[in-house]
C-alpha cells in the first residue's frame, strides 16, 4: 500500500497538474473574489471563512475525476484489483494521495490568502486547522464519488453532481469554526466535529468506494 | 492446479458461456480458442475474480493467480524499471534484474515507459508476470503488437522459467504460441438465448 502511495505521488509530481493546478485555482479564486464584491474591508473579512472554504472545496473537485480515470484508462486498476492489496487499501490510499496533492498545499496556502481577504488575524490558526483536519474528507468523499463514475465516459460532470452535496456538513463545520474564530468566540466545536466528519468518512468510505470500483469493473 | 466446473458467466448481465469444464494442472498450458465475442475474456476475468461466475465452481489456491489484460497498466511517467518494480513491492516480492533480461528490456530499464513503442511497453506489461511470481496466469492476448521474436522470447519464457517451475497458465490468443499445449475451443459452450434467465440485473 506504501509502495501505490508513493506510485501516485511520483505520478503527480513527474506527470505534472497534480500539485500545482488545485492550488492554481484556488489562487485565482481567491484573487478573484476582491474583483466581485469590492474592496471594502468589512464585507471582505465578513464573507472570507466561507469563501476560503467553498474554493477549496471546487479546488478538491478539479483533480478528482482523475483519481482513478488514469489507472482505469491504462489497465492497472483491474491489475490492481487482482494484486493482493484489498480495493478497500486501494481507495484509501487514492484518497490519501489526492489529499497530500491537492489537499494540504491548500491548508498551507489558506493563511496567505486569507490575509488578502483580510480575515482577522486571530482566525488564521483556526483557518489553518479546520482545513487541515477539513480536507481529508474532501479527498475521501470525492474518492467515493470518483469510484463510482470511473467507467462512465465525461463521468466528471456526474462526480460533482454526486460529490459536492455530501461536502455540506464539511463546509458547514469548517466554516463555522473559521467564523467564530474571526469574531473572537471559541472555535473548538466547530473543529470537532469536522475532524468527526473525517475520521467518519475515512471510516466508512473506502467500503462504499471499493463496491463501487467492484460493480464498475464488472 | 486449476479445476472449473460446469462454470457460466455473463458479459453486462448478458449470459455468454455455460457448462465450462477443464482442469489445469501444474506445468500445463491451456489455450482458449473461438471467434471474437464468443467470451474468451469474460471467462479469464471471471477467473481471475474480477467479476462474479453465474455458476459453477472455480478451484484455485488462494493467492496464486494473476491476470493480464489486453491493457498493461504501464505508467508512462515511470521508468521501466520503477514500474515493473512497483508490482514486486505490491506483491511483496524481491525484485530479480533478471527478468529484464528475459524480456530483453535491459537496455530499456532507464527509459520512461512513455517512449516505449506498442510491443516494448507490450513485453513490460509480460515482465511484470515474471515480477510478480505467481503461479496461475490468466492471460488475455499476450502477444498483441509483439513481433516473431518476442513472441519466442515470451513462449520461451513460458516454458523454461514459469511452467518449469511449476506454474500453469490459461491464454486466449489466436496465434500459434509454439507451446506444446492443449487448445479449448469454446464455441460449443456458448450460452443459449434465454429470455427469462440472467437480465434481471438490468432492474436492480
Amino acid at each position: 500500500m506504501i509502495a501505490l502511495l508513493r506510485r501516485d505521488l511520483q505520478l503527480a509530481v513527474r506527470a505534472g497538474g497534480g500539485f500545482g493546478l488545485g492550488l492554481a485555482f484556488f489562487l485565482i479564486v481567491i484573487v478573484l473574489v476582491p474583483f466581485g464584491v469590492g474592496p471594502e474591508q468589512a464585507v471582505l473579512a465578513r464573507i472570507a471563512p466561507g469563501i476560503l472554504w467553498v474554493a477549496a472545496l471546487l479546488s478538491a473537485l478539479l483533480s478528482l475525476d482523475r483519481i482513478f480515470a488514469l489507472d482505469s484508462e491504462d489497465g492497472s486498476l483491474a491489475l490492481l484489483a487482482t494484486a493482493p492489496i484489498p480495493l478497500e487499501g486501494v481507495a484509501v490510499v487514492k484518497a490519501a494521495a489526492h489529499w497530500i496533492t491537492s489537499g494540504l498545499p491548500l491548508v498551507l496556502a489558506a493563511p496567505v490568502l486569507g490575509a488578502m481577504l483580510s480575515l482577522p488575524p486571530p482566525a488564521y490558526g483556526t483557518l489553518l486547522l479546520s482545513l487541515l483536519v477539513g480536507t481529508p474528507a474532501l479527498s475521501m468523499i470525492g474518492t467515493f464519488g470518483a469510484a463510482l463514475t470511473v467507467g462512465l465516459r465525461r463521468g466528471g460532470l456526474l462526480l460533482s453532481l454526486l460529490v459536492l452535496p455530501l461536502y455540506v456538513p464539511t463546509l458547514i463545520f469548517g466554516a463555522e469554526a473559521v467564523r467564530r474564530a474571526a469574531d473572537g468566540l471559541p472555535a473548538t466545536a466547530p473543529l470537532i466535529l469536522t475532524a468527526a466528519i473525517s475520521a467518519g468518512t475515512f471510516a466508512l468510505m473506502p467500503f462504499a468506494a471499493a463496491a463501487g470500483l467492484r460493480v464498475n469493473l464488472r | 492446479m486449476l479445476a472449473v466446473r460446469d462454470l457460466a458467466c455473463a458479459r453486462s448481465g448478458v449470459p455468454v458461456l455455460e457448462r465450462v469444464n477443464f482442469e489445469v494442472s501444474s506445468g500445463e498450458v491451456l489455450i482458449l480458442r473461438g471467434p471474437n465475442g464468443v467470451g474468451k475474456t469474460t471467462l479469464l476475468r471471471t477467473l481471475a475474480g474480477l467479476q462474479s461466475a453465474l455458476a459453477g465452481e472455480i478451484d484455485l489456491p488462494e493467492g496464486e493467480s494473476a491476470y493480464a489484460s489486453h491493457a498493461d497498466g504501464v505508467k508512462a511517467a515511470l521508468t521501466v524499471t520503477e514500474n515493473l518494480m512497483f508490482w514486486a513491492k505490491v506483491y511483496q516480492r524481491p525484485f530479480d534484474p533478471a527478468v529484464l533480461h528475459a524480456f530483453d528490456l535491459t537496455e530499456l530499464a532507464d527509459r520512461a515507459a512513455g517512449t516505449l513503442s506498442a510491443g516494448q511497453k507490450r513485453r513490460l506489461g509480460l515482465a511484470r508476470l515474471g515480477v510478480i511470481g505467481r503461479r496461475v496466469l490468466f492471460l488475455d492476448e499476450p502477444t498483441v503488437s509483439l513481433d516473431g521474436f518476442s513472441v519466442r522470447m515470451f513462449a520461451d519464457w513460458l516454458r523454461n522459467t514459469h511452467l518449469a517451475t511449476g506454474g500453469c497458465a490459461v491464454i486466449a490468443t489466436h496465434i500459434d504460441l509454439g507451446l506444446d499445449a492443449p487448445e479449448l475451443d469454446l464455441t460449443p459452450f456458448k450460452a443459449a438465448w434465454d429470455a427469462t434467465g440472467g437480465s434481471d440485473e438490468a432492474f436492480l
